[in-house]
């Protein structure tokens, strides 16, 4: 479960300073689908950031899985991502000359707690939860499509276990179709119970979510859920 | 990290840019072997040396006809052990009035042109006393050395020396003279010699041979060869290194006296220490190693730059892939372990490959027989640990760089 509480961010200092959030406030509850909404410089990115703990506000405090992150170190921070939040970038940044089993593994290379052979389990089990057929294990990275490689993005996303999801624009690189696969992956996903956040700038794919946080300068314009979540009309996942 | 997951990354991202990796691989090759090959080099020239100058024989001091000068010291000089100025008297009054001597033994050498049955050599021919082998460490392999009576009789008899013996008569496939030479017959100077012996190898490597000589009684080569009564120099053997200095310095008073001089600079004669040839040829063998070994040390340091250079250029290519993996959870010393495993990598594998190199450059100088070089255990460990802290010290700061990268910065980098 996730808790903003009075969040501002500002960078530079003195005349100079910029405030990219303003006193920003909300709850996530776990297994919910949230859009974060807005244009550039809305302060989407910046809210990104720190619900992804790359990042900490200035002031106020974000309280995950109920833990005081806002004031942790960089290498603190480290750990929580490694545990607790799954990334899915814009660019789907696998590595390249990697074969999928061993992109998808990545983040638990990192975990000192899991030995070699539960890895490979984990990574196959989410490469299937991502809905990418097990004959891609071998393949290297760059010998897929965009929709397969953003699949692979999120079965690496999964493989942790993560109490969210955090998906930066996840269908920005994707054509329709295989955007489209991608975003039903994510409402499969969250009807198996997954917290997923969704960062777009277009409230066509803001839709797929249950809920939309609009942001504008700094501050939450709005704040609703949505009834009835666009369905996805020929999905195949 | 696991160690594991670390090696197998290392691996990857070495075998991604083969090209560079080999390039950078090969600046250490060149830096660590010529550290190992020069060093060994300058590690032989000084044991061959020593050891040429220690097979001379133990606790010795020779003294040699010094520069003979003119009145008032502007003559010209004779050069040393040119000069005409110690005689056999001067042998026998050293052997009977200086303390704690073992042996003396007198010497006079030329070169000359040696004939056997139609072969010819041009050699040093050594008239020497028949004391001269304990006080030398001479070994006789074959047949026996003369004898004082031989010498007192002006024998014309002569022992050979390895290498004149077989430059003469021929050697086996191994480098060794062929047998029955002892009973042949030599021609010095038209006169006929007796071969009675041949003696063993001394070693010694180019100028250095001892073996190419030929030794004849002394007085045999003072009437027959040289044709006066002069030596060339005289071999004292004393009885241990402690008792050396006070050897040559009543060695001088009484060849001084002797020689009816007051004045010591003006000598005609010098009584050299060996125990200070030895230290004056190990300084200089000692030098020449360093000069070597910065030499060499100054390509291993442009290897190191080439592996900081080449580390610096795959920070900058992969800060996106440094990005998501401290997205995802590597923390700072993952990172930092990573690059620097890479650079480590880098100069363990240019050090392994140098060693080999080294080590076959340095045996192949050991063929040619220019110089007998050993590779050192503790150059090999020297130079591996040269390497690996050159990969640490040159690999840090890239690693660094790379550990304290912003993710989202890193994330947004194109």
């Amino acid at each position: 479960m996730i808790g903003v509480r009075n969040i501002t961010k500002t960078y530079g200092e003195g005349a100079t300073a910029f405030q990219a959030l303003k006193n920003v406030s909300f709850d996530i509850q776990d297994g919910e689908s949230v859009a974060i909404m807005g244009p550039s410089g809305s302060g989407k990115s910046t809210l990104m950031h720190i619900l992804g703990c790359l990042d900490t506000p200035t002031s106020g405090t974000y309280i995950l899985d109920g833990k005081d992150v806002s004031t942790l170190s960089d290498d603190e921070l480290a750990k929580i991502r490694s545990e607790k939040i799954g990334f899915v970038f814009q660019m789907f940044n696998l590595l390249k000359r990697t074969t999928v089993l061993r992109n998808v593994m990545l983040p638990l290379v990192y975990d000192m707690n899991i030995g070699a052979e539960e890895r490979e389990v984990r990574a196959q089990g989410a490469l299937e939860a991502a809905g990418l057929s097990r004959e891609f294990e071998t393949h290297l990275s760059n010998e897929l499509s965009g929709g397969q490689i953003q699949r692979v993005a999120i079965a690496r996303a999964l493989v942790n276990d993560p109490t969210m999801i955090l998906a930066d624009e996840p269908t920005g690189n994707l054509d329709t179709k295989s955007g489209e696969t991608v975003l039903a992956t994510f409402q499969k996903l969250n009807r198996d119970g997954r917290t997923i956040i969704l960062i777009t700038h277009e409230r066509g794919i803001a839709e797929h979510a249950g809920r939309i946080i609009s942001l504008r300068d700094g501050e939450i314009v709005e704040d609703s859920k949505t009834h009835t979540p666009r369905k996805i009309p020929h999905a195949h996942a | 990290m696991r160690t594991l997951d670390l090696i197998q990354e290392t691996a990857t991202a070495l075998r991604a840019n083969r090209v560079r990796s080999s390039l950078t691989i090969l600046g250490i090759v060149i830096g660590i072997s010529s550290v190992i090959a020069l060093v060994s080099i300058g590690q032989g020239a000084a044991s061959s040396v020593q050891s040429s100058i220690e097979s001379l024989g133990s606790n010795l001091l020779q003294v040699t006809p010094g520069a003979q000068r003119g009145p008032g010291g502007f003559g010209v000089s004779a050069g040393r052990g040119g000069a005409r100025t110690l005689t056999q008297d001067d042998a026998d009054a050293i052997a009977k009035n200086v303390q704690n001597i073992v042996g003396v033994a007198s010497e006079v050498s030329g070169r000359y042109q040696i004939v056997a049955k139609g072969t010819n050599t041009n050699t040093t021919v050594d008239g020497v006393s028949a004391g001269y082998p304990d006080i030398r460490n001479l070994q006789i392999a074959d047949g026996s050395f003369f004898n004082d009576s031989q010498n007192a009789s002006l024998a014309k008899v002569a022992v050979l020396g390895p290498t004149a013996a077989g430059d003469l008569f021929g050697t086996n496939d191994d480098g060794t003279p062929v047998g029955g030479i002892v009973g042949q017959t030599i021609r010095i100077k038209g006169l006929e010699f007796r071969i009675i012996g041949v003696t063993a190898p001394k070693g010694g490597t180019g100028f250095f041979s001892q073996d190419d000589i030929i030794y004849v009684p002394v007085m045999s080569a003072q009437r027959f060869l040289s044709g006066n009564q002069y030596l060339t120099s005289i071999d004292i053997q004393a009885a241990d290194s402690v008792v050396m200095t006070q050897i040559q310095s009543d060695v001088t008073d009484l060849l001084l006296a002797r020689h009816h001089i007051g004045d010591p600079t003006a000598a005609d004669f010098s009584v050299i220490n060996q125990a200070d040839i030895l230290a004056s040829a190990s300084s200089v063998t000692g030098t020449l190693t360093i000069l070597l070994g910065a030499i060499a040390g100054i390509s291993l340091l442009v290897g190191g730059i080439g592996i900081m250079n080449m580390m610096l250029t795959t920070v900058t290519e992969r800060t996106k892939e440094i990005g998501l993996r401290k997205a995802i959870g590597a923390k700072k010393a993952d990172i930092r372990a990573q690059f620097l495993a890479e650079a480590v990598a880098l100069t363990a594998i240019g050090g392994i490959v140098g060693i080999a190199l080294g080590a076959a450059i340095s045996y192949g100088v050991n063929l040619s027989g220019l110089v007998k070089t050993t590779v050192s255990f503790s150059a090999i460990t020297l130079a591996f640990g040269v390497s690996a802290g050159t990969g640490i010290v040159f690999g840090y700061y890239p690693a660094r760089r790379a550990a304290n990268l912003n993710p989202i910065d890193a994330l947004r980098y194109e």
